[in-house]
């Protein structure tokens, strides 16, 4: 890659930083777009797979995006890319977080927090469904909703439970 | 810091952990106070359990606890994951690798609903009541889970109304 390249892929990650609403994997289509389409940094079927390595891999997802950095350019790849896509929306939250905490009483903000608290737990279980709904067959449905009541009513240590589900998929159950 | 681990064990879903931690090992916070952060985090630009560990860091030690905390986050996942994509070309292909990879991504999936249910507890005490949290929630779920519609315009659309709505219930309960 050419010094403008660099520069440029940096800019346009940092712009993409800032449209990460609801979580970084909302800016997956214009990566795709950007690195796949234009800049020819590495193919779709690279991009694929790095999001598949990056959620079967502890830690958040947003580290997808270190991944395909590291398809297109190696380990400086994906330190560029993390950080150009983590630094602008870091700050920001830092800020949002002193900014709502001085102004704790407002009335929009306690009534912006008590609305979206449903929403916030509902986007959590939408996530799931669409997990599971990709799986086919009804053994994928019957491991997870275990997995959900036992998370839920015990306090049964979680590896154990990632555990039994690398087994069981292991051993071609679901 | 405690970020390290929580990084560390969030297979799929971080916020799974991450509640399990703040919430009930080390007792940081309560859940509707998780709830709270994790909405923020949610509408702020930005991975959110990232936003979530960078605002709380901030809250307890300034902008050095919120570094930690997302270094901490990201540290040790960031080399695994790497490890992960360099030998990720010859493992794939073994069937009981994906397999396990299928299943681990299926209980993470499992455990996120059952994070849900234990937050939703939280909810009770919501100026919107009990109704209300009920529709909007469903409302979302639909929208994101069925219809797939961008994440972004579900919070805006359902987040709107949401606002509107507690904007109002906190309005009878007296100006502050």
């Amino acid at each position: 890659m050419t010094a403008y390249a660099w520069g440029e892929l940096a800019l346009q990650l940092v712009v993409l930083s800032f449209l990460q609403i609801g979580g970084a994997l909302a800016i997956a289509p214009d990566l795709h777009r950007l690195m796949v389409e234009r800049m020819a940094l590495l193919s779709d079927a690279q991009f694929a797979a790095s999001i598949a390595i990056a959620q079967s891999s502890p830690g958040p997802n947003v580290l997808y995006v270190a991944v395909i950095g590291y398809q297109a350019a190696g380990l400086a790849g994906s330190l560029l890319t993390l950080v150009a896509v983590l630094a602008p929306s870091s700050v920001l939250a830092v800020a949002v977080g002193r900014w709502g905490r001085a102004r704790q009483e407002w009335r929009a903000l306690r009534a912006f927090k008590a609305g979206m608290a449903p929403i916030s737990v509902a986007l959590l279980g939408s996530t799931s469904w669409i997990i599971v709904s990709e799986t086919p067959g009804w053994r994928p449905a019957v491991l997870a909703a275990a997995a959900a009541v036992v998370v839920w009513r015990t306090r049964l240590h979680l590896l154990w439970l990632i555990a039994a589900g690398a087994l069981a998929g292991a051993l071609g159950w679901v | 810091m405690a970020f390290m681990l929580l990084g560390l064990q969030g297979f799929g879903g971080v916020v799974v952990v991450a509640q399990r931690v703040l919430c009930e090992d080390r007792r940081w916070l309560t859940r509707g106070e998780f709830v709270e952060l994790l909405s923020v985090g949610q509408v702020v630009p930005g991975p959110n359990v990232c936003n979530v560990a960078l605002m709380l860091g901030d809250r307890f030690f300034g902008w050095r606890g919120a570094a930690a905390a997302l270094a901490g986050l990201l540290g040790v996942p960031f080399a695994l994951v790497l490890a992960l994509a360099a030998a990720y070309a010859h493992w794939a292909s073994l069937p009981a690798v994906a397999g396990a990879l299928r299943g681990m991504g299926l209980v993470s999936a499992g455990l996120i609903v059952g994070t849900a249910l234990k937050l939703s507890a939280a909810l009770r005490g919501s100026p919107l009541g009990v109704p209300a949290s009920l529709v909007l929630g469903s409302a979302a779920f639909v929208l994101v889970a069925f219809l797939r519609l961008p994440l972004a315009w579900v919070l805006l659309g359902v987040g709107s109304v949401a606002w509107a709505l507690a904007w109002g219930r906190l309005g009878g309960e007296g100006r502050r």
